[in-house]
């Protein structure tokens, strides 16, 4: 009994919020202020407790098992939650329903944690499901945009469809072996068509899930259309959580099929990579370009991923990291500047820094970051991605992810551009950041210098094992 | 055991005054941002004193021998093991050496420019570049690990970029910082390949372990780097080389002087403190630390340095002869006297008494920094007063600037190396070490020092006696007292800092040197001396002809010197009419019609293929859902049919 609370820890505190606000919400209720500000609270203790009583061990007959590596992963999809909810407090303070907000929100993280811990087939489809089918209904939040409701259909439709071949490859894959368990499942694989078929099958869902070209159109559309708390949610944390799981099925249960998934993931690597890099191009919505530049990243983690072994589960977990603090900073000030102008075009960023320097800095830092220009934490993360990827010794591959690197760096440079060079007569009038988001704003700025700076970091990443 | 905090704490004080006055000074501290800056230094300055007390007299010595310690050490990014960039100080005879020069250095220039640099309305920022640079020029003497030393070497340079174009609304400022970052750049890149070389061979960063990997002949690393050739020379040579050519560069050794004569355009304190004590001998310092490489594995290396050196010696020395701004002259005399330490090291050994050029160079240095950041402060006084940097705009100061005279006259006797002041000391073992090795170096060595002396003369008879005043009556006075405190404490260097047995403290294996003081042997260069000092006396004592005449006697040699040999022009030359026409033109038109058309066809293709693409972005579910399926599709037949 005892394990069970201390393996659990991290769900039991998540769901012990979401009762907290079930009752709040059937109680007297609160003004969305001070609920607010609890709930920021609780998300940081959530966020601190991730750090104690982190153990190994299985529970419910190996259907769900533990280890420090992924109690850090979900603490650090905890922070990520706790980034998103100072940074959107703007937005979030008006909506109608709060309580409903992030019971939703932290459902899908609880399916998240449940999901990056499931060693067995059946919990890993249910904790996806309970991780996606909340953020759709959270899409539809801005209740009187129709791009909203638009955006929440097509993920739920998208999402219904990629279900579907994720369960018909479960089936064959039981059908095939017989069992449900990941390390039984291992034990059985011997590449036969049936297998490999499932297998192709059950990566889609993942592919879906991380926005893979080709499996990526819904991406856009629903970040577009999304209130921006949600947005951040789905590209950072959503995906975040995915990349680990997708690492462990690789690794563990698909270990037997190493060459061909290898092969797989150099082909959708660089299709991802190349597309996510077009496309972003040619954005001017701010949204839909930081939707494509976060397409083209998941490229990289890709490349992470190929090397299997443990370089690439510390490159990637410590990318992530990275990710959380740059694409929050950056999806934090277009949530600023949207939330109080109505402006997501790139050319009304044209000469903000002149108006906005506070803004401009912050967002120059991330889009330094994302681009990957050293100093900046971004830097070390694709030095070590490329690093990983490179350990196979395929060297035209990580040439491919470098020439991408640079030419990403274009398109991020662009907005910096006109933030920092471009004249604009009718610039962004000053806005005043309210102290929470601009200590958000802060912290994720730090972040993206200090991690990369401080080596122990990606060193202490590498102990947990 | 050196204490870890408090030495950590000598180049952290002045980064923490350049963070605090570069982000408060101009709104908080407006006022007192001098203050803050000096009261840092000086905290810093009793720390690195204490720390040379406690190196040298208590812990320093083990069984005769002085020991390097190394208190702290991170890794910062490891690559593999044993090759890895480490932020670490290392504690040894040099590096306290040099942290007692940089403090006190800075110290002085930071009190002198509370009274040079008042009113000026970039006061804060000032000192925040001050801290930055010394906080900079520490690091990288204390650095133990190569890269580290490469990072500080690239801030060093940084700040003094910053500090050169000062008074960023004079174009020639402007000018000059560019030209100083441009060179030294240069420089840098043959250093950073240098590096790269070098760690190639020993496979580690970490000084000491590259030292101990190169030094020892048996080792495999050193077989195979001089096994390995590249236009005739081993790839050690190539990499000690190169590590030169950074060195040379941030030390202004011909013929990669250019920019230091520029650099005079950055406010005088500055040049006292980065151009003439501290920054500029970091090539020096360079050489120094990687001494046992370069005299036991590269001595052909070695012997480049001793030349370089010593053409730049004189070289600079016969310029200096003819230059009128006061500055300039001082640059051309400070670029001479680190030729002398370079040559010294040229001409010196690896172990026991043959290390003796090594100790007469870092004692040169020492010395020198006295001296010179006491004639750089001695003209910002005197530039101060008059307004000008002109020797012409001069005369017959002496009444009017009574402190700085004899500060000024005290400095003058001490680079002419009259005994009993602090050159003469420093001076007369770097001839010695010249004369047991190296006897053409020497001669040159012993011309040089005559025309030092004769040109400090010139400066100061030009600047002190020669023509009646004009009318100075309206103008203020000599600057406070804190413009005269360092003038006086440096002075008193100058004088004193020859009696110091620096062979005690610092040779190349770290056992004590022998005193080589022969009455005999320094007859030649004082005399040499004192002969130079007699010409400019009768030449610029009074206002006269005689100047004039020996110019126009001398002709076409004389304008040579004077146009500084054209060496700039024959840049100029090179940059503007070799290169641009045979490189830059061709590469012009290349850009224009190949890169260009390249880049315009790429950016239309993609421009196409992602409008063609767009089509497939369209909005609509059910396609989403089409081409989802056929993503599958087409992997699963790959997987299952064609690849397997």
């Amino acid at each position: 009994m005892n394990e069970f609370f201390t393996l659990m820890k991290s769900e039991l505190v998540v769901t012990a919020i979401i009762f907290l606000l079930l009752f709040i919400k059937i109680g007297k209720g609160m003004k969305n202020e001070s609920l607010l500000s609890l709930v920021q609270v609780l998300l940081l203790l959530n966020f601190i407790a991730g750090f104690f009583f982190n153990k190994t061990g299985n529970l419910f007959g190996d259907m769900f098992y533990t280890t420090p590596l992924i109690a850090f992963q979900k603490n650090i999809l905890s922070l990520a939650v706790y980034l998103i909810s100072l940074l959107c407090s703007d937005w979030l303070k008006k909506t109608g329903h709060l309580p409903e907000f992030f019971m939703l929100m932290l459902s899908a993280l609880l399916g998240m944690f449940l999901m990056i811990s499931s060693s067995n087939l059946l919990i890993f489809y249910l904790s996806l499901e309970l991780a996606t089918i909340p953020v759709a209904a959270m899409a539809n939040f801005d209740l009187e945009k129709k791009r909203s409701s638009e955006g929440a259909m097509k993920m739920i439709l998208s999402s219904a469809f990629s279900s579907g071949i994720l369960l018909f490859g479960i089936s064959l894959l039981y059908g095939a072996t017989g069992t449900i368990s990941f390390p039984e499942i291992t034990a059985q694989l011997d590449g036969s068509s049936v297998q490999i078929l499932a297998f192709i099958f059950i990566v889609t869902a993942f592919a879906f899930k991380l926005s893979i070209v080709p499996f990526h159109l819904w991406t856009a559309d629903v970040y577009e259309g999304s209130p921006m708390a949600v947005t951040s949610f789905l590209s950072v944390v959503s995906k975040g959580s995915v990349a680990f799981i997708f690492i462990t099925v690789l690794y563990k249960m698909f270990q037997p099929m190493q060459d061909m998934w290898y092969t797989l993931l150099v082909i959708l690597a660089i299709a991802t990579m190349v597309t996510g890099n077009l496309f972003a191009l040619r954005q001017q919505n701010i949204k839909r370009f930081l939707a494509f530049s976060s397409i083209a990243q998941v490229g990289f983690i890709l490349v992470g991923i190929s090397s299997n072994d443990y370089m690439g589960i510390t490159a990637v977990v410590y990318f992530v990291l990275i990710y959380v603090f740059s694409n929050l900073a950056a999806f934090g000030v277009a949530t600023v500047i949207a939330e109080r102008t109505g402006k997501e075009n790139i050319d009304d960023y044209k000469g903000l820094y002149k108006t906005n320097p506070f803004l401009s800095w912050i967002l120059a830092l991330a889009l330094f970051s994302l681009a990957g220009v050293p100093p900046t934490a971004g830097f070390f993360g694709k030095l070590f991605l490329l690093t990983a990827g490179g350990a196979k010794a395929a060297y035209w591959f990580i040439l491919v992810a470098a020439l991408n690197m640079i030419i990403s760096l274009y398109y991020y440079l662009r907005v910096v551009r006109a933030m920092f060079m471009d004249k604009n007569d009718n610039p962004v009038e000053p806005i005043k950041v309210s102290p929470v988001v601009k200590l958000a704003l802060i912290i994720c700025g730090a972040g993206i210098i200090m991690i990369g700076l401080l080596s122990w970091i990606f060193e202490y990443i590498k102990t947990l094992h | 055991m050196p204490n870890a905090t408090i030495i950590a704490l000598i180049p952290l004080l002045p980064l923490a005054g350049f963070l605090l006055l570069g982000l408060f000074g101009r709104k908080i501290f407006k006022n007192s941002s001098g203050l803050i800056g000096t009261a840092l230094l000086l905290t810093s300055t009793i720390l690195a004193l204490y720390t040379a007390y406690e190196y040298f007299f208590v812990y320093g010595k083990v069984d005769g021998v002085y020991q390097q310690f190394i208190p702290l050490k991170l890794t910062w990014l490891e690559f593999s093991p044993g090759l890895s960039i480490d932020m670490g100080m290392a504690v040894d005879s040099i590096s306290v050496m040099m942290l007692v020069v940089v403090t006190f250095i800075s110290l002085m220039v930071h009190i002198y420019s509370l009274g040079y640099m008042k009113g000026e309305e970039r006061f804060p920022t000032y000192y925040a570049f001050l801290g930055l640079f010394t906080f900079s020029m520490l690091g990288l003497v204390l650095s133990c690990n190569i890269f580290q030393i490469y990072i500080f070497w690239e801030l060093v340079g940084v700040s003094s970029f910053l500090l050169i174009g000062f008074y960023y609304d004079k174009p020639s400022a402007v000018a000059a910082s560019k030209k100083a970052f441009i060179v030294t750049r240069f420089a840098d890149l043959g250093f950073l390949i240098g590096i790269l070389i070098l760690s190639n061979s020993s496979g580690t960063l970490d000084f000491n372990t590259m030292i101990a990997t190169l030094t020892s002949p048996d080792s495999d690393a050193v077989k195979t780097a001089t096994a390995s050739s590249f236009l005739g020379a081993s790839a050690l040579t190539w990499g000690a080389a190169l590590v030169f050519i950074g060195g040379a560069g941030k030390s202004a050794m011909f013929p990669l002087h250019i920019w230091l004569p520029d650099a005079m355009e950055g406010p005088t304190p500055v040049s006292a403190l980065i151009h003439a004590a501290t920054m500029v001998v970091a090539g020096v310092y360079l050489v120094a630390r990687l001494f046992p490489v370069f005299a036991i594995t590269v001595p052909a290396v070695l012997e480049i340095v001793g030349w370089v050196g010593a053409v730049s010696a004189i070289i600079a020395a016969i310029i200096a002869c003819t230059q009128t701004d006061i500055k300039r002259v001082l640059a051309y005399s400070t670029m001479s006297q680190i030729g002398y330490m370079m040559f010294a090291l040229g001409v010196s050994k690896y172990g026991g008494e043959g290390g003796l050029g090594y100790t007469a160079s870092m004692f040169h240095l020492f010395t020198h920094a006295m001296f010179k950041a006491l004639l750089f402060l001695g003209a910002g006084a005197v530039i101060h007063y008059v307004h000008s940097n002109d020797m012409n705009d001069m005369g017959g100061l002496r009444k009017y600037l009574p402190v700085t005279h004899i500060t000024f006259l005290i400095a003058c006797l001490a680079i002419a190396g009259v005994p009993p002041f602090a050159g003469f000391f420093s001076k007369e073992e770097i001839l010695l070490a010249a004369y047991q090795n190296n006897m053409a170096i020497y001669w040159i060595a012993l011309i040089t020092s005559g025309l030092t002396a004769f040109y400090m003369f010139r400066l100061y008879f030009s600047i002190f006696w020669n023509k009646q005043p004009e009318v100075h009556g309206d103008k203020h006075g000599e600057g406070g007292f804190v413009m005269m405190l360092p003038l006086v404490l440096l002075a008193v260097g100058a004088a004193a800092a020859g009696f110091i047995p620096f062979g005690e403290f610092v040779s190349t294996d770290g056992k004590a040197l022998e005193s080589h003081f022969h009455l005999r042997f320094s007859v030649a260069p004082v005399a040499l001396g004192l002969a130079g000092i007699l010409t400019a006396m009768w030449l610029y004592k009074k206002q006269n002809e005689k100047p004039a005449r020996l110019a126009s006697s001398l002709g076409s040699m004389y304008k040579a010197a004077y146009n500084k040999f054209y060496i700039d022009e024959i840049y100029l030359f090179i940059t503007r009419k070799v290169l641009f026409n045979l490189i830059g033109k061709p590469a012009a038109w290349f850009d224009r019609n190949v890169v260009d058309g390249l880049i315009n066809l790429t950016g239309n293709t993609t421009q196409s293929v992602s409008e063609g693409i767009k089509k497939i972005q369209s909005g609509k579910v059910q396609q989403y859902a089409i081409y989802f399926l056929s993503g599958v599709i087409i992997l699963a037949v790959l997987f299952i049919y064609v690849w397997r």
